[in-house]
């Protein structure tokens, strides 16, 4: 059962589920001049985690910002899991988060020590990645949000895009699904207390240690898990990749509980919108519906997923198994030539 | 019959409503919602307790209508 806190009656639409849809962004980003300069190797026009800066000797500067209103009633853990979310953007691109912001929006009525906690919690996520938190800016909001803009460094060829996948890739998540759906369940004070913990604290988990495995097995392609659900950042990679998916649902890592949760109606509603926005890619027909909105739900710091050679697939799976912080990650499906579908998920 | 206006309410609110007024177990219920998350999450949730659902469409809005199952036969 989840405490009451002062931020409890503000967590109805939180976390990553508060992400604006894609068909949605889409049509705002329509018309906005793309500027194109041979230093910028990532920008916005290709739907990736961060933006990507050449900087002079094989340096590259990775840049993002991620905010939300609170998934969690407590404030300190609303911090941390803000902060993981953000700082992952960083680790998705392969990079080292170096420098950090923070964004922070508050009801006037907030008090200082639960803005403290949020700002704290955060701090603490900065440190434990390495980084250093530099300042920041705050407003009163009649919706309290938090997060970070981040910098991070990577060199050139190791970069890591949402596009680069190729046939004959395999693909790794590394961590469980179902982080919405038991956000949601939550505040109708479903969720066993341990259950909440162990999510909880996947959420606030860090990337990094993902990253640091993944970096060793020739990564093609890569991306985290956030807003858009892993259908809807799997298609993402496919397109970018040129390539079509075939994702194994017996092999999905999520928290069991979500699938019950699901079939009694506790789903995000940016579950339905990465639905209505990937759906027509995805052939899924024999998918049970529950397990079906686990792979749509929106999750908030969500494991990165992976396109890497097969060949390399089984020894990284290996090493990723030796930590506790990705004991979880799993072979989640390969990748093809180009289909009708972008997606197979069977 | 339970009439519950859900209108207004965004997730999980309404599928909470429903939930609290299926506690009493009555062979029929009706919910309205007002968005497409709480239409389905409210059809999930009656399945899943086992009625049987019914939705029109109403304006802006939609009605769902729970048939407990053993009430048909």
């Amino acid at each position: 059962m989840m405490k009451k806190t002062e931020l409890s009656s503000f967590s109805a639409c939180a976390g990553c589920a508060a992400k604006m849809g894609a068909a949605a962004l889409g049509e705002i980003l329509v018309g906005l001049q793309k500027q194109k300069d041979p230093r910028l190797l990532v920008g916005f026009d290709h739907s990736d985690d961060a933006a990507a800066y050449e900087l002079c000797g094989e340096e590259v500067l990775v840049a993002t910002t991620d905010f939300f209103p609170p998934p969690v009633a407590d404030p300190y853990l609303y911090g941390q899991i803000a902060a993981a979310n953000a700082l992952s953007d960083i680790y998705a691109m392969g990079g080292e988060p170096r420098l950090a912001l923070n964004i922070l929006a508050v009801p006037e009525s907030l008090s200082k020590e639960t803005v403290r906690a949020i700002v704290a919690g955060g701090a603490e996520r900065v440190r434990a990645a390495g980084a250093l938190l530099a300042g920041g800016h705050t407003v009163f909001s009649d919706t309290p949000l938090y997060g970070l803009a981040v910098w991070g460094c990577v060199k050139k060829d190791s970069l890591w895009t949402n596009g680069g996948a190729r046939p004959g890739d395999a693909l790794i998540l590394t961590k469980a699904l179902g982080s919405g759906i038991i956000t949601v369940a939550a505040q109708g004070e479903l969720v066993a207390a341990d259950v909440l913990k162990k999510v909880y604290g996947r959420m606030a988990r860090l990337n990094k240690t993902a990253r640091d495995v993944l970096q060793d097995h020739g990564v093609h392609a890569c991306t985290d898990i956030t807003g858009f659900g892993l259908l809807g950042h799997t298609l993402e990679l496919a397109r970018a990749g040129g390539c079509s998916v075939l994702l194994d649902a017996s092999a999905l890592p999520y928290q069991a509980e979500a699938l019950d949760f699901a079939r009694m109606g506790f789903i995000p509603a940016g579950a339905y919108r990465n639905r209505d926005f990937a759906a027509s890619h995805v052939e899924a027909a024999t998918i049970d519906r529950a397990l079906a909105d686990i792979c749509y739900d929106p999750q908030t710091g969500g494991g990165l997923c992976c396109a890497l050679p097969e060949k390399e697939a089984e020894a990284c799976l290996h090493e990723l198994h030796l930590h506790p912080e990705t004991a979880e990650a799993a072979l989640i499906g390969r990748v093809v030539e180009r289909r009708e579908k972008y997606i197979y998920l069977k | 019959m339970k009439k519950i206006d859900a209108r207004g309410l965004s997730c999980p609110e309404p599928v909470l409503l429903l939930r609290r007024a299926l506690v009493k177990g009555e062979d029929e219920y009706v919910i309205i919602v007002d968005n497409g998350a709480a239409k389905e999450n409210c059809l999930r949730y009656g399945q899943y307790q086992g009625y049987r659902v019914e939705i029109a469409a109403e304006g802006e809005a939609f009605e769902l209508r729970l048939f407990k199952k053993e009430a048909d036969t």
